[in-house]
């Protein structure tokens, strides 16, 4: 074989998707509050990808009709992408519609400023994220027509205090050991960063991390990560930008 | 109204009791009718620091359940009739704390005294965070060391998002830090944090530095706050960090550590 161009590749990658949690099987009412959902951000919904989350309903013992709901959903301007929290029947109609089932994974309750509520372990960057077999083409994109608006925190950021920002995190004071900060998008700490920086945490590889004094126990891009262990000598306790460069995380000074 | 004082650290034996005592005599010397709550329910200490574990009759558990009223379980000290101690009781645990009781206790005290300064438990569990929440004021007792600064750092977060001052969005607790412990000739022998060292991660307001001595453990097995002995290093550190709270202004001491005769003579290394 002298043409060695590539076929075809599989790689594996994480996305988000809207959840729906359904309280109720009354097909009338669930179409009723959709279409006042999507006249909230009808460019937010637009032909998004949903999967359709049975556990509420299922708490209630109420029965739905797979064939009915994925219906519906289309008409209004979903995907149905797949199901979780079903019993056994369920899974069985849902794959019979040709709908994946996917298995419950708790994602914590990342949106907590100031004093962490419960002490849970970081979203760890998976090593090898679950079987997502994603072709690159039909990646939905579903960004919101308004950017996230950045958070501006101008005290310091103790031991044990998780800060998350949707849009931009941005520092003026000091991230201590212990500490954790996550945005969706770029962090900026002009000062000493000493916690846990995690940026594009929802994937966005185009992410960056930029601190004034780098002395970070875990710096992370959209899942890929460095513990203080793996940081450069070099670029330790210096001006710094952390970003991702084909997959690879880079830690380069600011000169 | 009063203004209360919460002494904290996080971590356990960097001397919260001691400066509790230190301090609410101090301020009751300078004049200040001034109130001292052991919350260390079910490990009471700061009746012994004090010297009245003898004169305990009611307690603090027995005040929030309206076993007996404030005048009967408050104590008077020995040395000070400006002085009152409110004893934790040895018999319960820090779930017989209540909110609401807590803060009862503390909104009758405030009517009658000008200082409460609350002892704090070690860890940051209920009796700490009943300890902190009512404060205008937090004293951060830290060691030299790194896991007593990053246990005050984890303090200082509690201090600035769980206090009835952070939940009422109004002006957050006053932190102040006090170097307990601290020992001059091992820090410039590299064994211990320095002054900078601790300054750097925590960056508070420095109240004052204790330096590490004997008289604070004779003190307490005699059960005399240790502020009143004059002579001491530590004693005098104490009367410092008072008189700074209280808004004089004085130079630290206790940094440099005292020049050992055989250096005076030689010159030292440095």
């Amino acid at each position: 074989m002298l043409n060695t161009s590539p076929i075809l590749e599989f790689k594996s990658s994480t996305f988000f998707s809207p959840i729906l949690i359904l309280y109720t099987n009354d097909m009338v009412a669930i179409e009723q509050m959709l279409h006042e959902k999507i006249n909230l951000a009808p460019d937010f919904f637009k032909d998004s990808p949903l999967i359709i989350d049975l556990r509420e309903l299922n708490k209630l013992n109420l029965d739905l009709d797979f064939a009915q709901i994925a219906q519906l959903l289309k008409r209004t301007g979903f995907f149905p992408v797949g199901i979780r929290g079903g019993n056994e029947q369920q899974n069985k109609q849902a794959r019979a519609l040709s709908l994946p089932i996917d298995t419950v994974r708790e994602l914590g309750n990342p949106i907590i400023i100031g004093e962490a509520q419960k002490q849970e372990s970081i979203q760890q960057p998976p090593a090898q994220p679950e079987v997502v077999i994603v072709k690159e083409s039909v990646q939905p994109t579903a960004i919101p027509p308004v950017p996230a608006a950045s958070v501006l925190v101008t005290q310091p950021i103790r031991s044990g205090q998780r800060i998350y920002s949707s849009g931009d995190l941005i520092i003026l004071s000091q991230v201590s050991a212990g500490a954790e900060i996550m945005a969706e998008g770029n962090i900026h700490v002009y000062n000493t960063l000493r916690g846990r920086a995690l940026a594009g945490v929802h994937g966005n590889t185009a992410a960056r991390i930029f601190c004034f004094d780098l002395q970070a126990e875990l710096v992370s891009i959209a899942g890929d990560y460095k513990t203080s262990e793996d940081l450069n000598k070099q670029t330790y306790n210096n001006p710094v930008q952390v970003y991702l460069q084909n997959h690879a995380l880079i830690i380069k000074e600011i000169a | 109204m009063a203004r209360i004082i919460v002494v904290t650290s996080g971590k356990g034996g960097v001397g919260k009791t001691t400066t509790s005592a230190a301090i609410a005599m101090g301020l009751a010397k300078k004049g200040h009718k001034t109130a001292v709550i052991d919350f260390d329910v079910g490990l009471r200490n700061l009746d012994l620091i004090l010297g009245c574990e003898r004169r305990v009759v009611y307690d603090f558990i027995n005040v929030i359940n309206g076993e007996a009223s404030l005048n009967q379980a408050l104590i008077r000290d020995k040395n000070c009739n400006l002085l009152y101690i409110l004893p934790a009781s040895q018999t319960r645990d820090k779930d017989a704390l209540t909110h609401e009781g807590v803060g009862k206790v503390l909104d009758e005290l405030s009517k009658d005294f000008q200082y409460i300064v609350c002892d704090s438990p070690a860890g940051i569990e209920k009796g700490a965070n009943l300890a902190l929440y009512f404060a205008d004021d937090a004293f951060v007792v830290t060691n030299p060391e790194i896991s007593s600064v990053r246990d005050s750092d984890r303090m200082l977060g509690i201090l600035s998002s769980k206090s009835r001052r952070a939940e009422r969005n109004e002006e957050p607790i006053k932190e102040y830090l006090l170097l307990t412990r601290y020992d001059a000739d091992r820090v410039k022998l590299g064994e211990m944090l320095s002054l900078e060292d601790v300054q750097e991660i925590l960056s508070l307001e420095l109240l004052g530095i204790i330096p590490e001595s004997k008289s604070v453990l004779s003190a307490s097995n005699a059960g005399i706050p240790v502020i009143l002995d004059e002579k001491s290093e530590a004693g005098q550190a104490y009367a410092d960090i008072v008189a700074r709270y209280l808004g004089e202004t004085l130079p630290h001491r206790f940094i440099d550590g005292k020049q050992g005769f055989l250096r005076r003579l030689f010159g030292g290394r440095k």
